[in-house]
């Protein structure tokens, strides 16, 4: 419409058009996922607590350890592994088992939020496209959550390391069975490649899904996480008497560990085999990649037209 | 040049037609006073020209198509809605922060100049502050923005008469100049009426009334008619009556005011009587333009 008065060219009104200043989308991206974190703080809180508690029982077992280690001597080299790592083990798996916790509700609520308290409408009031904002609340459990984990991780195990060694010292014993028997150096590559596989990767799909429904439901965004899935597996069984789908769906939630790592073992574990090779040019990865992709796409597309509810 | 050109415009929800061919042309430098009852389509057609709700028929909004351009247009246009829209759980200087951020036209150090001048701290959340406050925020915000055009949906709806007359001060002292553009969608008509350029009635999604305010002062007038002169006054086609101490006061369109005069006082009649005019003029169904 009024494409005369639109090409009169040198008005100044067409001069600040086409010489907006800019801001580099990498610094909108920054600022994007720099505003989640403002908002959604149980995203460090949460692992950060854990971690907290985590030292704080260790603390108090410290107690057993000189008796602990002394049994331990005795041991053979993969007995002596088991008993001495466990812990750390455990506090590996108990924060990603919290920031796991945290990702799905923060999912859950990432663009549904934002339309219940109407600050969509400030949000969408600012020159940020929905597909930066899409990106960056989809970088937190992708991305953000994945290495956060990574370095509470590794700090906890660190101050768990330093106790048990200040501990030992004090008792007259060597450090040197614990240090070489959790073997901290090759957990770590481990633990950063278990947390980029399988809970950046693997999941993907999950997570885009979940955000997919917040950025549709109107409410029970929980509920209409759940119930789509429920009713393709109900289907399946009535219809065909299969369970492929549940069968598919438990091996995505178990964190398709025959692509990852030998089953059965934990991801720290050092005597697992590490398989990236396998995993990347595995089926299940590719399709659940592009999945995640649909995902959101559609979920930039269904923000564009959604306002408050 | 245009500031926002709509032809055509046309928006229905379900059954519900929201915006029925809505032609508007506003020209920059303006102040437009955007007036209708709830529910006539202010709010629709603000979203439209925001890029909020997608639409039929032909819209421009700074040479820019709203619908599939917002992020760019967002670089020239600022809202405020019409409620308080700022997150309950940000920051002050978490705001502060985020806007100059990502906004290429955003003065930080203007924002806090406004913000020196209130009460409100940069270490509060938004949740603590009252609702006058919040306002007085977001505008602290948008007016350190260097836009062309600004958007206000009942800006000030459920604000003291304090805070309301405040805002509309700042907006015309601290902000407005010839070359911005601003477009306040409202049904409280009397607090903005003498900060207005331009006014437009909106009805059941139709444009009603479209006046610069220079074209309305000497078009419209009204006069306090006794009862003896009723008749007489009745003659001249009045389009608009309505009872008062001592008289009717009756208004008209394009008649002398010499011949008014001698029926009674005249005067220009408010912005408010004038759209209870020509709302009580529209027909039952929602055909009419003036």
């Amino acid at each position: 419409m009024n494409t005369q008065s639109n090409t009169v060219p040198g008005t100044p009104l067409e001069a600040q058009v086409t010489a907006p200043a800019v801001i580099p989308a990498t610094r909108r991206m920054y600022w994007s996922v720099q505003r989640e974190l403002w908002e959604s703080r149980s995203i460090y809180i949460a692992p950060l607590a854990v971690a907290g508690l985590i030292l704080f029982g260790f603390l108090i077992s410290t107690i057993r350890l000189p008796g602990k280690m002394r049994a331990a001597l005795a041991l053979d080299p993969m007995a002596q592994h088991k008993l001495l790592a466990q812990p750390y083990d455990f506090a590996a798996l108990a924060i990603m088992g919290a920031t796991f916790v945290v990702a799905v509700f923060y999912c859950l609520d990432a663009l549904h939020g934002e339309r219940r308290d109407r600050s969509i409408l400030f949000w969408k009031s600012l020159p940020v496209s929905d597909l930066t904002t899409v990106l960056s609340k989809a970088s937190i459990p992708l991305v953000v959550l994945p290495l956060l984990t990574f370095a509470i991780t590794v700090v906890t195990q660190w101050i768990m390391l330093l106790l048990s060694a200040a501990v030992l010292l004090g008792s007259g014993l060597s450090v040197a069975t614990l240090w070489t028997q959790l073997s901290l150096s090759e957990m770590w590559p481990m633990l950063l490649y278990h947390l980029l596989a399988v809970h950046s990767l693997w999941y993907a799909p999950i997570f885009c899904w979940l955000l997919l429904v917040s950025a549709w439901a109107r409410r029970a965004a929980f509920l209409w996480a759940g119930l789509p899935v429920l009713a393709i597996a109900l289907v399946e069984k009535i219809a065909f008497n299969t369970t492929h789908f549940a069968a598919m769906l438990g091996n995505r939630m178990g964190g398709g560990a025959e692509a990852v790592t030998v089953p059965g073992s934990s991801p720290m574990d050092p005597m697992t085999h590490l398989t990236p090779g396998h995993f990347l040019s595995s089926a299940g990865l590719w399709i659940g990649l592009v999945l995640a992709a649909v995902f959101l796409a559609a979920a930039v597309r269904l923000r564009r037209y959604q306002g408050p509810i | 040049m245009a500031c926002i050109e709509a032809r055509g415009l046309r928006k229905a929800f379900g059954a519900t037609v929201a915006l029925d061919g809505v032609n508007l042309r506003v020209e920059e430098g303006r102040i437009l006073g955007l007036i209708g009852p709830n529910g006539a389509g202010k709010t629709t057609a603000l979203n439209a020209i925001l890029g909020l709700t997608p639409y039929q028929g032909e819209l421009k909004v700074l040479e820019r198509d709203p619908w599939s351009e917002r992020d760019q247009l967002m670089r020239d246009v600022c809202f405020i809605a019409d409620v308080a829209v700022l997150p309950r759980w940000a920051r002050v200087s978490q705001l502060l922060d985020y806007v100059a951020g990502v906004h290429p036209r955003f003065d930080r150090a203007r924002a806090e100049g406004f913000l020196a001048k209130t009460t409100i701290r940069r270490t509060s959340r938004v949740r603590e502050l009252s609702k006058g406050m919040v306002t007085q925020l977001h505008l602290a915000l948008v007016m350190a923005i260097d836009a062309r055009l600004l958007l206000l949906d009942e800006p000030t709806l459920g604000l003291d008469i304090l805070y309301r007359k405040q805002f509309y001060d700042s907006l015309l002292n601290d902000y407005f100049d010839r070359n911005r553009t601003i477009v306040v969608a409202t049904h409280q008509v009397e607090e903005i009426e003498h900060v207005l350029t331009d006014v437009m009635f909106i009805d059941r999604g139709r444009i009603v009334f479209d006046r610069s305010m220079e074209e309305v002062e000497p078009r419209y007038l009204e006069v306090m008619v006794r009862p003896e002169q009723a008749a007489a006054a009745r003659a001249l086609k009045p389009m608009h009556e309505r009872q008062a101490i001592g008289g009717s006061v009756l208004l008209f369109d394009g008649v002398d005011r010499q011949r008014l005069a001698a029926l009674g006082d005249v005067r220009t009649p408010s912005i408010a009587d004038l759209f209870v005019a020509v709302m009580g003029n529209q027909p039952g169904q929602a055909q009419g333009a003036l």
